[in-house]
């Protein structure tokens, strides 16, 4: 087990390198630094204004190799952009926003905890609703009422989350004036109303496809034999369905979870920016719409460790929750 | 011979289909009385499975059991029972094994609490006492080592203990009838001989009786008391061991019995019984087998032939045997 | 560059027209295309539909009449154009459907009673502005696709069949592409690379790739093992003759089934793109996006909304219901005759 953890770990660094390689390549090689200056000075700004600018945001050294050092020395290689970019990466060393030159760690730090307070109860929530529904449904399955959801499910996913929230926001937020159709409050008083809205629309945006995904899935284990000697030794159907069907679905359902759990940090990029909740995700949206290119590298970049992070727990996971993986 | 305690009568069972559904299993009558073991054979898709699993009331959707069938148990008929009481038949009046021990046992699960739920379900006792149980029921199938294996998961333990966990979970509560559907097909020709003589070593001691369903003649022999042969969803021919091994009377039995191979026949053609089991709904009118019996004379192709009684245990559905007896002709 | 359109026109119905005339050969094919049609009539239909509006969007030229358009004055209008004619159907601004008086204001529109979606807050005829999304749908989902599929198939299938290294650095690319989330780096390729038609149809290019290249690599791992390509081989097929006749085919259906899938997925998440700011011009999730403005006021102003919503949702339901059947209609076990 300790082999597998190591071998698994070690891989993940590798991506993780992979990945910083990659974002090099996207934001120094192909947009180069005196672009990224004249976008945040502006256009008519004297090179020297835009050469302190480069040094103050780091962008002044060489891309790859550093000429000014002779072939012996290491500093060649170290003094370059590349060898900068993966020292302060990986040191979490993120530096400060193209924009407006606010630390971008600080704005990680606080846009964390609205994003967690959206994303954890739309992930917990939606995930016992998809649970519910997909086990409902395949314990009915071929019946009315399983047609009648499979072709809600289709309908559903065919609607782009926009429309969603849109719809979302309009109906319950003018309309019927439930819940404010945008803000946020932390104030654990009032918190739970700003969230209401967007946890919801979150929830019915997604939960199509993910009870037809968890239906198949219950359905394929429904079918295997052991179900049926379950039933051969009397088991009732909610003992079947939870305690067999449910356990041993568990394994490809965690999947497609655990990798999903990283994810509660980087936020859900649409649904901050329209309902106005200050997270992980509205930090993006603003980085995009103000082309703040370093605030966008760190944003992908640690959307790409959370992923990795994400694969690593599911394969750990998997061989807890499987002891065929577990004992081999 | 004691008096049937199983009791199953002109069982239909039809999956929807063209032409407004396919009867798998036609008009099928049994009896099994306690203690005995009946083999039930056939080759595949003859409906000998889903005979078996409709005693249990476990044939698999879309298949349906027709009005008209009836399957008495202990004086009660099971398909009219309400659902919570043939829950509490399943597993504790009648167990069932499956053929295939590697998939039909949970995975996820130790096989010791898979064998205590077997018990949990049908007796209140407290942990201890069930563990206790399924410590001796380990023992009585013969697990080697049984507190260690208590814990393993079923990927862990060989065929043979696969199936022998099993069948303690099956004989877990002590059942009347045991169903066993091709318990051997899958396993090793060593391991086969072991649990066969299980099976056997089990009924004789607990007097439980077993259904077993095979397309095997060897097992047959090596266990059945009594024998039903079926063909194309109809039971063609019923006896004993004896009856049917020595002298079976249908053209199918004689046509099966001929075609395992012999030892001493070797170096000549093997026997076969000409052409193929048809498939269901495509079956040919009148008998059944019409198309692929030597003797099949006049009236076999448009009337179905009735179940004509040989000797006191001995029956067979064929017009020759009917035509025969009719004649006074030696059996 | 009209002519690039309408090369690029011409390769796609010639390569439609060979395989009418190549899948209807093989009897496989052909049995599974009569199901599919036999089950989904409607979807079909409609799908067929929007392509042929596609079709008609992309055949483009000038003369005369363009010039004198004002909406596309010099660009070449396409046939959809000519028969719109939108430059003669422009507003002032917005006018609600079929009316005959602009909405605000009520001053007396220049065509009353036109616009079946009313116009736009440019005086744009909706509908019109509707159907031009359809090329622009098709573009994103359909074109993007085809040029990646194959990419993606060379990868995967090679990493699948011969292993080791090949496998190893593929299965590197794929991980390090994957790793980051789909949307941010999206975002980040068309925030580097511009926010033109070409770019965003590169960026999601490079971020779908990934999806077929795992799905070729998978099956071709399956395939590589399966008894028949181990007699092939024993016959003495060359590779190539093994990929080509085995493999290639075997995962044809499920190439197939991904692309309508990942079809939907593309244009779905472009509207996405376009709420911010970086989508493709002239789409419906600009559409959207633009209405959500609109929806704040009152009265309300719901047909920009309701035109690129629903002609959106009809395309990604049909291709939805299609992929679907295809599933089905592929996997023997849910085919009710002959096993």
């Amino acid at each position: 087990m300790a082999a597998f953890l190591l071998r698994r770990i070690g891989y993940g660094l590798l991506t993780v390198l992979g990945v910083l390689f990659l974002l090099f390549v996207l934001f120094f090689a192909v947009t180069n630094p005196d672009d990224i200056a004249r976008k945040a000075v502006g256009e008519r700004a004297r090179p020297e204004v835009y050469a302190q600018w480069k040094a103050n945001h780091g962008y002044d050294k060489p891309l790859f190799l550093n000429k000014a050092f002779a072939g012996g020395d290491m500093r060649r290689y170290t003094d370059t952009l590349l060898a900068e970019h993966y020292r302060r990466m990986l040191t979490f060393d993120f530096g400060r926003s193209d924009a407006d030159d606010s630390p971008i760690a600080t704005r990680l730090w606080q846009g964390a905890g609205p994003s967690l307070s959206l994303t954890v109860p739309l992930f917990i929530f939606g995930l016992v609703a998809a649970v519910a529904l997909g086990l409902f449904v395949a314990f009915f399955r071929e019946t009315y009422i399983d047609r009648a959801v499979l072709v809600l499910c289709m309908l559903t996913m065919s609607i782009t989350s926009l429309l969603y929230i849109i719809a979302g926001q309009y109906l319950v937020g003018k309309l019927l004036n439930w819940f404010p159709i945008s803000g946020f409050d932390p104030n654990p008083a009032v918190v739970a109303r700003f969230l209401a809205l967007p946890v919801l629309v979150g929830i019915v945006a997604g939960i199509g496809a993910d009870v037809r995904f968890l239906r198949t899935v219950f359905i394929e284990e429904m079918s295997r034999d052991y179900v049926r000697t379950a039933r051969a030794k009397g088991c009732g159907d909610a003992r079947v369905m939870v305690r067999h069907v449910l356990r041993n679905a568990l394994i490809p359902i965690l999947t497609n979870i655990v990798v999903a759990i990283p994810f509660l940090f980087t936020g859900a990029l649409l649904l901050e920016s329209f309902f106005g909740i200050p997270g992980l995700g509205s930090l993006t949206v603003e980085a995009i719409q103000g082309n703040d290119f370093s605030t966008l590298r760190t944003m992908v970049y640690i959307g790409a460790l959370a992923f990795i992070l994400g694969q690593i727990l599911t394969d750990i996971s998997y061989a807890i929750a499987d002891p065929r993986v577990r004992l081999g | 011979m004691s008096a049937p305690f199983l009791a199953v009568d002109r069982l239909s069972i039809s999956f929807p289909g063209e032409g407004g559904g396919v009867r798998v299993v036609d008009r099928v009558s049994l009896n099994i009385s306690a203690g005995e073991t009946l083999a039930l054979v056939g080759e595949s898709g003859c409906g000998k499975s889903m005979t078996a699993l409709a005693i249990m009331r476990l044939v698999p959707k879309p298949g349906r059991i027709e009005d008209g069938s009836r399957i008495e148990f202990e004086g009660r008929d099971l398909l009219t029972l309400p659902v919570p009481e043939m829950r509490g038949v399943r597993g504790a009046k009648i167990g069932m094994i499956f053929q295939e021990p590697m998939t039909s046992l949970n995975p996820v699960t130790t096989v010791g609490d898979q064998v205590m739920e077997a018990i949990e379900l049908h007796a209140g006792l407290s942990r201890e006492a069930t563990r206790a149980r399924v410590m001796e029921l380990f023992a009585l199938v013969g697990i080697p080592d049984p507190k260690s294996r208590f814990a393993a998961y079923p990927h862990q333990l060989s065929g043979g203990l696969k199936q022998r966990v099993m069948i303690a979970m099956a004989m877990a509560m002590r059942p009347k009838l045991l169903i066993a559907d091709e318990p051997t097909t899958a396993l090793d020709a060593t391991i086969r001989a072991q649990i066969l003589e299980l099976l056997r070593d089990l009924s004789a001691k607990t007097g439980t009786a077993v259904l077993l369903i095979t397309h095997d003649f060897g097992v047959v022999n090596e266990v059945a008391d009594r024998v039903a042969v079926m063909y194309a969803g109809q039971i063609v021919e019923e006896g004993t061991r004896l009856e049917l091994l020595s002298r079976p009377r249908h053209p199918y039995t004689q046509g099966l019995l001929r075609s395992i191979p012999k030892p001493e026949a070797r170096g000549h053609r093997l026997e076969e019984i000409k052409g193929a089991v048809p498939r269901p709904g495509h079956w040919p009118s009148g008998c059944r087998f019409h198309t692929r019996c030597p003797f099949a004379f006049e009236p076999c192709p448009t009337k179905e032939p009735v179940r004509t009684s040989v000797s006191a245990t001995q029956a067979a559905s064929c017009h020759l045997v009917a035509r025969e007896l009719a004649q006074g002709a030696r059996p | 560059m009209h002519w690039v359109s309408n090369a690029v026109v011409l390769l796609l119905v010639l390569g439609a027209i060979w395989l009418a005339r190549v899948v209807p050969r093989e009897r496989y094919w052909r049995e599974n295309a009569l199901e599919l049609w036999r089950r989904r009539r409607v979807a079909i239909a409609v799908i067929a539909a929007y392509l042929l509006i596609g079709l008609l969007d992309s055949i483009a030229w000038v003369d005369a009449a363009s010039e004198a358009n004002a909406l596309t004055s010099g660009r070449p209008a396409t046939i959809v154009d000519r028969i719109f004619k939108p430059e003669s159907l422009k507003e002032a601004s917005y006018s609600a459907p079929l009316a005959s008086v602009s909405f605000y204001g009520g001053q007396p529109l220049a065509h009353p009673g036109a616009h079946l979606l009313g116009t736009d807050l440019l005086g744009r005829d909706v509908v019109y502005r509707t159907l031009k999304g359809v090329r622009v749908a098709l573009l994103i989902g359909g074109l993007t696709s085809l040029v990646v599929i194959p990419i993606a198939l060379l990868f995967g299938v090679s990493a699948g069949y011969w292993g080791k290294r090949i496998d190893d650095a593929v299965f590197f690319a794929m991980t390090v592409l994957a790793s980051v989330p789909n949307l941010l780096l999206l975002i980040a390729l068309i925030m580097v690379l511009g926010k033109g038609t070409v770019q965003v149809c590169v960026a999601l290019g490079v971020t779908g790739w990934v999806h077929f290249c795992r799905i070729a690599r998978g099956e071709t791992l399956k395939l590589r093992e399966a008894d028949y390509v181990a007699a092939a081989r024993a016959l003495g097929v060359s590779d190539a003759g093994i990929i080509r006749r085995h493999i290639l085919p075997n995962i044809a259906h499920l190439v197939i089934i991904t692309f309508a899938l990942s079809f939907t997925a593309l244009v779905l998440s472009e509207t996405i793109l376009s709420y911010l700011g970086i989508g493709l011009d002239g789409s419906w999730g600009q559409m959207i996006d633009q209405a959500r403005n609109e929806l704040s006021r009152t009265p309300v102003i719901w047909w920009n909304l309701a035109g690129a919503s629903i002609a959106l949702f009809t395309l990604v339901l049909s291709v939805n219901i299609i992929a679907d059947a295809m599933r089905d209609v592929i996997d023997p076990r849910t085919r009710r005759e002959g096993r």
